[in-house]
């Protein structure tokens, strides 16, 4: 196979899978999305092991070329991206086929109706194919049609939990679209002054114009809005905590890293030659705020499902610290491994909370005693995400913070190092409130079980983000092999 | 001034007037409205952008093409969601601005 294959596999599996699980219906659309899940997430591995080996690569579609033509193109940190997206994405479709199958037993067994909840497989796919699009865009404007194609799905997915979900899911509608029509405005202005929608070209061409800073400032305004960075993340929490497990834990653990994933291309490469050492501050600054903000929010939560949808909004603020220290070496790889690893162990306690939500019918965290005597898989996988996402060693958690930890030492940047130190205490102390639960006494003998399927999938993300420790090296060796400035 | 400029000066306004009222309105079909207006604003200063030279530039208008599909697509989605909410809830404000009322 040839590199662009695996790019041709990754982009047109999901797209494609999408539109088959939409024309099969109810009784095919899970079979079709396993398999399409399969496919899709053996192609992202294979585009990442190309980029290992042969470094990046552009993908001019159709034969045209930019700027007429619209060019794919893969580097090192689109290859992690799409990998860890395969990766997460394929354990989410398996915890999905058991979620879904559990709630047509109890639908059946208490004669309601759940809607057509076979409509996840094609959204999902959908928002799959999305972001891996949005991965492999080489162009500004390709990129606002990912964005949108993720809103959309993403959206869709939200409100099929109904009820209350609705409202989250058109609060997210709302400020998504401002936030999109924010980012074009500045591509706009981009095209006005250098010609070029081509990132490649724009990086080459771009110089300190008033109207490039104004235009920097609309996009990344916009794409802070999307990736729901503090201030802009009040939509998040009822958005995610709202949402069925397997869409929070998809949304949760990969949707957010998308805008996250622009800003960094824009800031750390394209912006680059603007002199940018304010304005990466400031992104460093708001993630700091959001650590604290985030962790102590999660902190006075009463439902499990909100507590982990809060936790994301921290470990996002742990994310954007990147930027201030970008310049310190080891920083992107430590913060792309945290990124990695945030993906699979919030996937895998998002999973957590569907599994007790399954089993008790309510997630009060009060009410939670003896969930490890209960369902010890899920407690396990639980107990085994919080240790990453806390970051005691060994885990993807831990070697990534150690990393920005170091960088920020190195650069005699103490604060930022104690806001990662803290962030870590607010952390475990959400996390562990929890955890202490799953050893009490169980109050109620509970009959009904969790799909098999579902703690597993738990169990085995929660098991890769601590597997992640050793993925330290390979990682480092691949951003410096594939180029990812 | 020359059209170009004229017409991508009121795009401009008339962006920041949907944005304007994205923000001041609280009833959800208002702000629907106020973002369509912006998209119109963004889509006028892009149809003006193409003018600058001749004959136009194609690309910008390739965008536009695209952005109306999206916008499209988006406000169809939002207008089912209001739809849907107004129904189960008996109202056409989110949550948090209900008791404002």
């Amino acid at each position: 196979m040839t590199q662009e294959s695996w790019m041709e596999g990754t982009l047109a599996a999901p797209l494609l899978g999408a539109v088959l699980a939409l024309i099969a219906g109810r009784s095919a659309a899970s079979a079709i999305g396993i398999l399409t899940a399969l496919v899709g997430s053996a192609a992202s591995i294979g585009l990442a092991f190309a980029v290992s080996r042969g470094g990046s690569f552009r993908y001019a579609v159709g034969g045209w070329g930019a700027p007429l033509g619209i060019d794919l193109r893969v580097d090192a940190l689109a290859a992690v991206m799409l990998a860890m997206t395969g990766v997460v994405g394929l354990c989410i479709s398996v915890y999905a086929v058991g979620y879904f199958r559990g709630k047509e037993a109890e639908a059946a067994s208490s004669r309601t109706n759940t809607g057509p909840a076979w409509l996840f497989w094609p959204m999902w796919l959908m928002l799959w194919g999305g972001m891996n699009a949005l991965y492999l865009s080489g162009d500004l404007f390709n990129i606002y049609v990912a964005l949108e194609v993720v809103g959309i799905s993403g959206i869709g997915l939200i409100a099929l939990a109904g009820g209350s979900a609705i409202a989250a899911a058109l609060r997210y509608l709302l400020l998504g679209l401002a936030g999109s029509l924010l980012y074009i405005v500045g591509v706009e202005l981009l095209y006005a002054g250098y010609a070029t929608l081509d990132l490649e070209q724009l990086r080459q061409r771009i110089d300190a114009q008033p109207s490039t800073w104004l235009a920097a400032a609309l996009m990344t305004a916009g794409l802070l809005a999307k990736s729901a960075l503090f201030p802009l993340h009040f939509w998040l929490p009822p958005a995610h905590g709202h949402a069925l497990a397997p869409v929070s834990a998809a949304l949760s653990a990969l949707v957010v890293k998308t805008g996250f994933y622009l800003l960094v291309r824009l800031w750390l490469d394209v912006f680059a030659a603007l002199g940018t050492e304010h304005v990466t501050t400031f992104l460093g600054a708001l993630g700091a705020a959001a650590v604290l903000w985030g962790g102590v929010q999660a902190l006075q939560q009463e439902r499990l499902k909100m507590m982990v949808a809060y936790s994301t909004v921290a470990q996002i603020g742990y994310l954007f610290m990147l930027f201030p220290l970008a310049s310190m070496s080891g920083s992107l790889t430590g913060a792309l491994l945290l990124a990695v690893s945030h993906a699979m162990s919030k996937a895998a306690l998002f999973m957590c909370a569907g599994s007790v939500l399954a089993v008790y019918g309510h997630d009060r965290i009060q009410s939670l005693q003896g969930f490890g005597a209960l369902m010890p898989m899920t407690a396990a996988a639980f107990a085994l995400s919080s240790i990453s996402l806390i970051g005691l060693p060994p885990s993807g958690g831990f070697a990534g913070k150690w990393m920005l930890l170091s960088a920020a030492l190195a650069g005699g940047a103490w604060w930022w190092a104690a806001i990662i130190v803290l962030g870590g205490l607010l952390t475990a102390a959400y996390l562990l409130r929890v955890l202490a639960f799953a050893f009490l006494e169980p109050v109620v003998a509970s009959s009904t079980r969790a799909p098999r399927a579902m703690e597993l999938t738990s169990l085995i993300l929660a098991g890769m983000a601590i597997a992640m420790n050793f993925a330290l090296l390979p990682l480092h060796d691949l951003l410096h092999a594939g180029g990812a400035r | 001034m020359t059209p170009p400029i004229i017409y991508a000066s009121a795009g401009a306004a008339v962006l920041c007037l949907g944005l304007f009222g994205f923000l001041a309105a609280r009833h959800v079909l208002r702000r629907i409205l106020a973002l369509n207006v912006m998209g119109s604003g963004v889509f006028m200063m892009l149809v003006a952008l193409a003018a600058r030279t001749d004959p136009p530039d194609p690309i910008p208008h390739a965008l536009v093409l695209t952005g109306i599909v999206v916008a499209v697509c988006v406000t169809a989605l939002a207008l089912a969601l209001l739809t849907r909410m107004c129904r189960d809830e008996g109202s056409a404000l989110l949550p948090e601005d209900r008791d404002i009322e």
